[in-house]
């Protein structure tokens, strides 16, 4: 069983890693110590691979850090639920292979019981199953490559794209 | 026919077919730039995950020291002179060492953005480059290095919010308070994925453009362009741009007016930018720190307007000025017609061209407790530094009479106070 970190509204990259604990600023090394680290301390402590973030509108806004996203990916982070993700925020953890889904689930209260089946498209918890989204073939093709940098090195193009140079 | 978006006309002659809103292109950016913060995860992804030693296109990408500039640690220092190592390997010759400035400033000033061009970014506020009416976008470490392996990028023509600006800054207010207006109608995802697109500012500067531009990304927006009309001589309009009169009136997904006569000066509280008020509704706030400079108000015109209203004048006492130039040419401009000399003799402290505390990692970061008047773009909690310090943001004429009070202040209330006290304005 994996549980939800409910998160409030325009959740900004700023809070999920502040600039002062970039790589750059620090070392890669140490970015898995650091989602959250002002805004929810114990979020880097102590989640769990696959456990979700379900959140309000506009999760991810601000600055273009990839980092960010990829902060989550590190501590295990199994999928993002926002009704409305910030554009860069939504092409960095696709690129990474984060799954984010469009869907609003904050009904769900902070620390419930549930069970992501990425492949199966449910999200299990207390009171039934939700059916995921079938996202549209572009995405769905780079997140079956497991993000956009192996879908270019496996095709050399982009999705969609035709002519290759 | 309909008529087409500024976005519309850019990215269908880049990608070389007529394309709409919501489709989905692959095109070649004229100019890829990467800025110190993200260069080091982009140069490993090119190393480790593309395999990439030399890029295709060396002579499309530019690269800014101005996130930490100059260094502030021994990490920052190292990263950089690899950072330096890496640009002389690859013989990139549009290199924007510490001291030059912004780079959303800097690709300005050198016309590495002009009108119709496609400039992605590795920051987020590359909507910067719609001042001159380029397509300017952010995108991450990932996207920036694979558009400078492949010399190629994707990405889904936004759809359009028009904005009509209508009547003449009054009373104090100025470009950023209709920046902020426009967030605060617009909310903080309200752009999310579209295009702002200015109208009825042909007689703003490049500057205050720029200041527009970079704003329009805290509403979630993927650009914001502002009409070329009245661009100075040294950014022509193709013809191509030009937008055809006896074409019917685009599609747009908004279309709202602002009328700057009503319009008054506008804050943006703590802690989201979307959290605007006029100045007028706010009590008294006083303050610990104003912070003069960035991307969206650190231009020559920013400090000369702040110098104008100090000129003769100490800041009050107990409050820090901070005055961070965008680039090298603001600043020998400020240097060159005395502006920096008031500001100094005010009270102010100068810092080199660059980023400054707006990603709050030096050159006077805020500590807990702390209050700042900020002309920046962002009052994130923790955003300068302490996430138990309060960014209030707003114009360069509110920095400086909130600086001559030490509470955020409406610059005609300095004015008045001023004519009052028999000083002048």
């Amino acid at each position: 069983m994996a549980r939800v970190w409910r998160f409030d509204t325009d959740v900004n990259t700023d809070q999920i890693l502040p600039g002062r604990y970039a790589p750059y600023m620090t070392s890669e090394a140490e970015l898995r110590k650091y989602p959250f680290i002002e805004a929810r301390p114990e979020f880097a402590k102590t989640v769990q691979p696959g456990d979700v973030i379900v959140a309000g509108p506009n999760f991810g806004c601000g600055s273009s850090r990839e980092y960010a996203p990829q902060s989550l990916k590190m501590v295990g982070v199994g999928a993002i639920f926002s009704p409305l993700f910030a554009r860069i925020f939504y092409r960095n953890a696709l690129n990474l292979g984060l799954p984010l889904f469009e869907l609003d689930l904050t009904t769900l209260a902070d620390g419930a019981d549930v069970d992501l089946d990425l492949d199966g498209g449910t999200l299990a918890h207390a009171d039934g199953t939700i059916t995921l989204p079938t996202p549209p073939e572009f995405l769905r093709e780079v997140r079956a490559a497991g993000g956009i940098i192996p879908y270019f090195r496996e095709h050399g193009r982009f999705p969609g794209e035709e002519v290759v140079a | 026919m309909n008529g087409r978006t500024l976005s519309e006309i850019i990215l269908s002659r880049a990608a070389g077919r007529s394309v709409a809103s919501g489709e989905v292109v692959t095109l070649e950016p004229d100019v890829v730039m990467v800025h110190d913060s993200i260069a080091p995860s982009v140069i490993k992804i090119l190393r480790e995950q593309l395999h990439v030693d030399r890029l295709p296109h060396p002579d499309r990408v530019a690269v800014a020291v101005d996130h930490v500039a100059p260094a502030a640690n021994l990490a920052t220092a190292e990263a950089q002179a690899k950072l330096r190592t890496w640009v002389a390997e690859q013989g990139i010759e549009t290199f924007f060492d510490t001291g030059r400035g912004i780079a959303h400033q800097v690709l300005i000033e050198e016309r590495l953005a002009r009108p119709g061009r496609i400039v992605i970014g590795s920051d987020s506020h590359s909507t910067a480059y719609g001042a001159v009416a380029a397509f300017g976008t952010g995108m991450g470490a990932t996207d920036i290095a694979l558009a400078l392996a492949s010399g190629r990028t994707w990405m889904r023509v936004p759809e359009t919010i028009r904005i009509d600006v209508v009547g003449q800054f009054r009373a104090g207010a100025r470009p950023k308070d209709l920046a902020l207006a426009v967030v605060r109608r617009l909310r903080a995802d309200g752009g999310t994925y579209t295009a702002l697109e200015y109208h009825g500012l042909a007689d703003l500067s490049v500057g205050a453009r720029t200041t527009l531009s970079t704003m329009a990304l805290e509403a979630g927006a993927k650009a914001g362009l502002i009409d070329p009309a009245g661009l100075p001589s040294a950014y022509p309009v193709p013809e191509w741009l030009q937008t055809d009169p006896t074409a019917g009136e685009p599609s747009y997904r908004e279309r709202f007016t602002i009328d700057l006569d009503a319009m008054r000066p506008q804050i943006a509280v703590p802690d989201t930018v979307d959290n605007v008020v006029d100045l007028s509704e706010l009590g008294r706030v006083p303050v610990d720190v104003v912070y003069l400079g960035t991307c969206t108000n650190g231009r020559h015109e920013d400090m000369a307007a702040a110098a104008a209203m100090l000129e003769g004048r100490r800041i009050a006492r107990g409050v820090r000025m901070m005055v961070v130039p965008a680039s090298r040419e603001a600043l020998q401009a400020a240097i060159a017609d005395g502006t920096l000399a008031t500001l100094v003799a005010a009270g102010a402290t100068i810092g080199p061209p660059g980023c400054g505390a707006c990603i709050g990692r030096h050159l006077g970061v805020l500590a807990a407790g702390e209050t700042c008047l900020f002309t920046g773009n962002r009052n994130f909690r923790g955003r300068m530094g302490s996430p138990d310090a309060r960014i209030y943001l707003g114009s360069p004429e509110v920095a400086a009479a909130t600086a001559l009070t030490g509470y955020v202040c409406d610059p005609n209330e300095v004015a008045i106070d001023a004519v009052m006290a028999g000083e002048g304005v």
